[in-house]
């Protein structure tokens, strides 16, 4: 793994969302969204469903135009740049529909992730060890995977090469608690490795053991930003910022 | 947190119907073949008609292939498909009949290089066609289909009337090549030696359509962007140029299929891509919208089924193609081998 690209070439956060405004149709959906991404470490968006997470990467990503503010991606402002442009900066994008090819192979699906070329072997071992179920299917069609195994996928194929930030959306949703726990470990490889994550997670228990970070959402905007393990270990707060505590899950 | 346990699933052998069910759609051919064999109870007539049926379908594929890949990739209803077929026509049987010295000369080498040289100069005229179309008529209208059916309908108008305009409105007879002329006995059935070159041509076509989409990545990103084309740009990949290099590519074979079906029916009209379109619709549809392979399957359908229905019945071979639309319908709703999911 190159050096250059994990060690933080500057101070600069590896993104900046300032004052965001999206629209889907005619609902306003994030109404002035300020958040920073610190370079290395996962940082945690985190909120009650519909408050404008998923929105929050669609947008950055460019699925959904924000009409006002800006987003700056390694200083470099993305906010007008089409979904191809910003993807090629080095943004690894997770959905949470997973967005697998079902009708490619697990093996189709991962080259065409390659975007710059053949598959790194080394990491493709790595990504093999994080998750051994796509070795198994690896000529398999991805469609007849298990709702587990396409997340391992998607999250394989974000992985499967380097990114200087990647975008995740739910990766625990409705899986099983031992797939959990191997979703967890290979963002934690992520993680150990020097990346910059934003996760956007429910499960509160992955949010505690990954998060460095924090910031709650509500009704489109940021109501809080913090460190993760203030945000852990003050139930009041919870309370307040999600209308529950975290120490219940 | 601990991981996963070692991963080892059991696999389990298939039932032979379960592993027969992807493969029906293939073994239709051989079935309908067998079945159009039992019915004409003479085994010459029965081989002329299936080297017809399957001369005509694979006419039918070049045309339809490109719609389907338009359809399934852009979500494009292109009603204006079947200008391509005539502009190609035009173009391919005006190059031809400029190279008249060639096409009369008794030499195949002259021959084929003159249907080669009319192939290309159709191919690039209703490549740039295309590219025009998709920029002019079909680019406004993404993502609203009635808008796409008034327009490309349109543009299909359009672009006969410009045939007429052109060329006349009178239709236009020809010769083929001197070497396409005749035909071979083979099992003392008569075939028509242009019937094994549109043969020849579909295979090639069809084999190069699926190298290209199976064995190339440019094949992988199409194949990726009819399911999902929003993750696909996520991804990294410009699937605005790969919908208009996929439009100008159908739009070519548009024209090479304009080409074939011309030169077999050795008489041109402004409004035979537009009469084309019914069977050409009818394929796309059978075959599963998006799906080559689909098409493919369903134009040797199409071809077997109007020859022999045309054979043994004549007066039902008008509804014997909507027949067996309604019949693989109602056995696979989205077609034989469906790529575009329901939306």
């Amino acid at each position: 793994m190159s050096d250059a690209m994990l060690t933080p070439s500057s101070s600069e956060p590896i993104l900046r969302i300032e004052g965001v405004y999206t629209n889907i149709a005619q609902y306003h959906i994030l109404q002035g969204v300020d958040l920073v991404v610190p370079r290395g470490g996962v940082t945690m968006l985190l909120g009650r469903n519909g408050v404008g997470k998923t929105t929050t990467l669609r947008t950055v990503i460019g699925h959904w135009r924000a009409h006002q503010g800006r987003i700056l991606f390694d200083g470099e402002d993305i906010t007008k740049l089409p979904t191809p442009a910003i993807a090629r900066l080095g943004i690894g994008f997770v959905p949470e529909d997973m967005g697998i090819f079902a009708d490619l192979t697990v093996e189709e699906n991962m080259i065409l992730a390659a975007v710059s070329g053949p598959i790194n072997s080394a990491r493709l071992d790595w990504i093999f060890t994080a998750f051994p179920p796509l070795k198994t299917f690896w000529k398999s069609d991805a469609g007849t995977l298990s709702g587990g195994q396409k997340q391992m996928l998607s999250i394989a194929r974000a992985m499967v090469e380097e990114r200087k930030l990647y975008l995740i959306d739910e990766p625990t949703k409705g899986l099983a608690p031992a797939i959990i726990s191997t979703m967890a470990k290979a963002l934690k490889d992520l993680k150990d490795q020097g990346s910059s994550v934003l996760l956007v997670e429910q499960n509160f228990a992955v949010a505690k053991a990954l998060g460095d970070s924090a910031n709650v959402m509500d009704d489109g905007r940021m109501i809080w930003s913090g460190d993760m393990a203030e945000l852990a270990h003050d139930a009041t707060l919870q309370e307040r910022l999600m209308g529950l505590s975290l120490e219940a899950h | 947190m601990s991981a996963a346990p070692e991963h080892a699933p059991t696999m389990a052998r298939l039932s032979l119907s379960d592993r027969l069910a992807p493969h029906m759609p293939v073994l239709l051919v051989p079935l309908l073949a067998l079945a159009g064999f039992v019915a004409i109870m003479n085994p010459a007539s029965w081989l002329t008609l299936t080297v017809s049926g399957l001369a005509m379908g694979m006419m039918i594929f070049i045309m339809a292939s490109g719609l389907t890949l338009v359809f399934g990739l852009m979500d494009v209803i292109n009603f204006g498909h079947g200008a391509f077929v005539s502009v190609g026509a035009f173009v391919g049987i005006s190059v031809l009949m400029l190279l008249g010295h060639m096409t009369s000369a008794p030499s195949l080498i002259l021959n084929l290089a003159a249907v080669l040289l009319a192939v290309i100069g159709a191919m690039l005229a209703t490549g740039a066609m295309g590219w025009a179309f998709e920029k002019i008529i079909v680019a406004p209208v993404y993502g609203h289909h009635l808008k796409q059916i008034l327009v490309t309908m349109g543009g299909l108008i359009v672009v006969e009337q410009l045939i007429i305009v052109l060329w006349g409105p009178e239709e236009i007879y020809f010769n083929r090549p001197e070497a396409l002329k005749g035909a071979i006995t083979f099992a003392g059935a008569a075939i028509e030696k242009y019937r094994l070159v549109a043969v020849a041509v579909g295979l090639a076509v069809f084999a190069a359509m699926r190298w290209v989409l199976r064995g190339t990545k440019i094949g992988l990103i199409v194949r990726a962007g009819v399911e999902n084309g929003e993750m696909v740009q996520a991804l990294g990949y410009r699937l605005k140029l790969i919908f208009v290099g996929v439009f100008i590519a159908g739009s070519a074979l548009a024209g090479l299929g304009g080409v074939m079906w011309a030169l077999y029916q050795e008489v041109i009209t402004a409004h035979m891509g537009n009469h084309a379109m019914i069977l050409i619709f009818i394929v796309v549809i059978i075959g599963g919208l998006g799906s080559v392979e689909g098409c493919f399957i369903g134009a040797l359908l199409v071809g077997l089924m109007q020859n022999y229905i045309a054979f043994l019945e004549p007066k039902a071979a008008l509804i014997s193609n909507i027949a067996l639309m309604v019949t693989i319908l109602m056995w696979r709703p989205m077609g034989m081998i469906p790529v575009v999911k329901a939306k």
